[in-house]
């Protein structure tokens, strides 16, 4: 039997998330002893391959393609998890939220006082994903199975969740590590 | 602005510029102008020697206040959900129709502001709605034009009362169509007793001796939770300080509860008894009565209860010739807040700020109002002490169960042919009392208001007690015409409005609880939606400030429990991790309007 597969990726975030995972450091020799990664943005695998056990979430959904991504890492993964607190709660760019969507559009690229834009036009190209009418956090658009909030989770955090996982035994997360104040 | 500097000036002197009078203050520039002028609130700081914010903070916390002009009269319409199944639906649109504005608008001319209120205690005469102070009951669509047309042309709410309810409702100094629909009396508070008997043995008794009596009768706290009285007067007694305080919660925001309207129409020499007697205990020479805004239609009638108390020695300076015992009360008028119910937000709100609960301990019979011991008790609970006194404590505790003695007056609303006043024996069977309302056909009943829980046909066995059915006062019947759903959601509606925000899991907790159950109504639910409206129900339940939040999960934890086949036949197991309730197209709406193109990914 091979390696569970692992895929993650960065929807609406700031790949703050992904840093902090890359901060467990040498501790990603012994992940790769017990997982191959699938689609992620650190190897830049573009399409998850095969069935996964885990998908990582970071960001929430601003726009289709987040959507898209996220339909295909729930298709694909046995567990899906958020992390950080944009993809578990929306985050930063949830900021919009409040403000309806074309007076976002209009205040980038129309009326913002160091807008250049002589033919007053909006994003439009095809390959410009579509935004959504506000930012969803991502269990508001799929299930969800674990969330680890934290902005970004410790590089700690996420090692004790994958590897409480990955080796089936109960995940411990002591109060250090969820604690950010 | 000359005229409101003199307003403002005549009101806080009025009140000894006093910023713990500040309800009263604000209350009294509204009445004037009829709102409070944000260029008012520097003004009425600077003579109450307070804070801008502080003012700010109190006008923007109650829903009665507000800081824009408003009509000259405000027509508040109930939008409970008892009114909503009465037919308060059809009455909000026959009002926006009839004076073509809509809710939270103003006539042009200036003369009518309309608005919806959480229950203003007219579940039994409902759909109902306040013009001002003024009570308008038994609404209906057909009433509504004359209604209107009579307002705008006396331009006086008052002139809508054309026939006066019964009883103490026609006494000249209400005058409200209000009717009181006692149904059944009780042995304790709605028979007939003798005036005064309570309070004259329980001085011829030493304080000590009056709280045992209380304590022996297994008195219970009436306004829902239960605390054994004669043991919170002890305490109040024992804790250190000169000063201390009774304080009379008539705040029944509790919706569906309506039984201290009645009780202070028709029995308020008895609650004053009460009153009396908890001061004679304690060691208190102050009292207040925090009287909920909507009844402000019987402050006139209070007061001049207190006046002839007053007259008669039964409230002052040696009451009744006993020597050293001093005694006065006044009325604290609210503004429109449930929160205000719970004892150290009504405290907050008496001592002139924002109704914001505060951490116990301590708790107020150490240090309640101005941080004294303080007493805080429901109208009937007043009402049961002064009977107690007269009748003794065995006869008070013959009455009932083992652990809830007496009788509970109760306010019975909804799907019946006889909503009203029932005083009760604690240990009545819910069944027993759905017959003699004359309830067919029941699907369900609130017991205890959107804060207690809802049962159905499996636990009309149980009793009407602390121990089963524990309730403030609230039985809310519900046919099976009704869609339970609609009423939890309803519930938690008000919950979010009422929140007063302080507390993360309450002011949250409830709009996620809400949205939750919209979901599940939408048919868009999974069983994994119920699994979590019931983990983040028990949340929110242990992790409030206050009894808002502590209580504010329970319509949806009792219905996930009594009426789990409804939920279960709403939701579907969810095959492909995409959530129903999520439209993609929908959510790209705008952005394709926008960009004026179709979604390349999701347009088929």
């Amino acid at each position: 039997m091979g390696k569970p597969r692992v895929a993650t990726t960065s929807l609406a975030g700031c790949f703050g998330c992904h840093m902090s995972f890359l901060d467990i450091d040498e501790r990603i020799l012994d992940l790769i002893e017990l997982v191959d990664f699938d689609r992620s943005p650190i190897d830049d695998i573009k399409h998850i391959s095969q069935r996964c056990a885990i998908g990582l979430v970071e960001g929430g959904c601003c726009n289709e393609e987040n959507v898209h991504v996220l339909y295909e890492f729930r298709e694909n993964c046995d567990i899906l998890i958020s992390f950080g607190d944009c993809a578990t709660m929306g985050g930063i760019p949830t900021l919009r939220n409040n403000i309806p969507l074309k007076e976002c559009i209009d205040e980038a690229y129309r009326d913002g006082v160091t807008v250049y834009n002589p033919k007053n036009i909006v994003p439009q190209d095809p390959e410009i994903p579509l935004l959504l009418d506000k930012v969803y956090p991502c269990h508001e658009v799929v299930k969800i199975d674990y969330f680890l909030p934290g902005c970004p989770p410790s590089a700690d955090c996420l090692w004790a969740a994958l590897t409480a996982l990955l080796t089936d035994k109960p995940v411990e997360l002591p109060y250090e590590l969820l604690k950010y104040d | 602005m000359s005229e409101m500097k003199a307003v403002v000036n005549n009101i806080c002197k009025e009140f000894g510029n006093d910023r713990t009078r500040l309800m009263d203050i604000v209350r009294g520039v509204q009445e004037k102008l009829g709102y409070v002028p944000p260029e008012a609130f520097e003004l009425i700081a600077e003579k109450a020697h307070t804070h801008r914010v502080e003012v700010e903070s109190v006008v923007s916390f109650y829903a009665f206040l507000s800081d824009k002009k408003r009509g000259k009269m405000v027509i508040r319409l109930c939008d409970d959900i008892i009114d909503r199944f009465q037919g308060g639906e059809d009455v909000a649109k026959a009002l926006s129709k009839e004076l073509g504005i809509g809710f939270g608008e103003t006539t042009e001319d200036g003369k009518v502001t309309l608005e919806k209120t959480a229950c203003i205690g007219m579940s039994d005469q409902a759909p109902a709605m306040m013009v001002n102070d003024v009570m308008v009951t038994n609404l209906t669509v057909e009433k509504i034009p004359e209604i209107i047309a009579k307002l705008r042309e006396t331009e006086d709410p008052q002139s809508l009362v054309t026939e006066c309810g019964d009883s103490n409702n026609a006494h000249e100094l209400v005058r409200a169509m209000v009717n009181n629909n006692i149904r059944e009396g009780g042995p304790v508070i709605l028979s007939n007793h003798r005036r005064g008997g309570g309070l004259r043995k329980a001085l011829t008794q030493t304080p000590e001796e009056v709280i045992e009596d209380v304590k022996g009768a297994g008195l219970r706290g009436r306004g829902g939770a239960g605390f054994l009285t004669g043991f919170k007067w002890e305490l109040t007694r024992k804790a250190a300080g000169t000063e201390k305080f009774v304080l009379c919660n008539a705040d029944e925001g509790e919706p569906g509860t309506f039984k201290d309207r009645v009780l202070l129409t028709e029995r308020p020499d008895l609650m004053l008894e009460g009153m009396t007697v908890a001061a004679y205990a304690i060691g208190a020479e102050t009292g207040i009565i925090y009287l909920r805004a909507e009844y402000a239609y019987l402050r006139a009638f209070l007061e001049d209860v207190l006046n002839r108390r007053r007259e008669d020695n039964l409230l002052g300076i040696n009451i009744l010739g006993n020597e050293g015992f001093n005694f006065d009360v006044r009325i604290q008028m609210g503004a429109g807040a449930y929160v205000c119910g719970e004892e150290t937000s009504l405290i907050k709100s008496c001592e002139g700020t924002r109704g914001d609960p505060t951490d116990r301990t301590p708790f107020p019979v150490v240090a309640g109002y101005m941080v004294s011991p303080t007493a805080v008790n429901n109208v009937e609970s007043y009402c049961c002490a002064a009977r107690i006194m007269d009748m003794g404590a065995g006869w008070f505790s013959s009455i009932g169960t083992a652990r809830s003695a007496g009788t509970k007056v109760l306010s019975v609303c909804g799907d019946c042919d006889r909503p009203g006043i029932y005083e009760v024996p604690f240990g009545t069977k819910l069944r027993d009392l759905l017959q003699r309302v004359g309830a067919e056909d029941v699907a369900a009943v609130q017991v205890g208001g959107p804060s207690g829980q809802m049962v159905g046909p499996a636990q009309f066995d149980q009793e009407i007690s602390f121990e089963e059915l524990a309730t403030g006062g609230a039985i809310m019947i519900f046919s099976n015409q009704r869609d339970i759903l609609e009423v939890v959601e309803a519930f938690m509606e008000f919950f979010v409005d009422e929140s007063c925000g302080y507390c993360v899991p309450c002011r949250v907790g409830n709009v996620l609880l809400k949205s939750r159950i919209a979901r599940v109504r939408n048919g868009e639910g999974s069983p994994d939606d119920l699994a979590y409206l019931h983990r983040l129900g028990e949340s929110v339940k242990r992790m409030s400030r206050c009894g808002l939040g502590q209580t504010s999960p329970n319509p949806v934890l009792s219905t996930l429990k009594n009426f789990r086949p409804v939920y279960n036949a709403l939701v579907r197991e969810n095959t492909t991790g995409r959530l129903k309730s999520f439209h993609i197209m929908k959510a790209v709406e705008q952005a394709s309007q926008i960009a004026d193109r179709r979604s390349e990914v999701f347009h088929a």
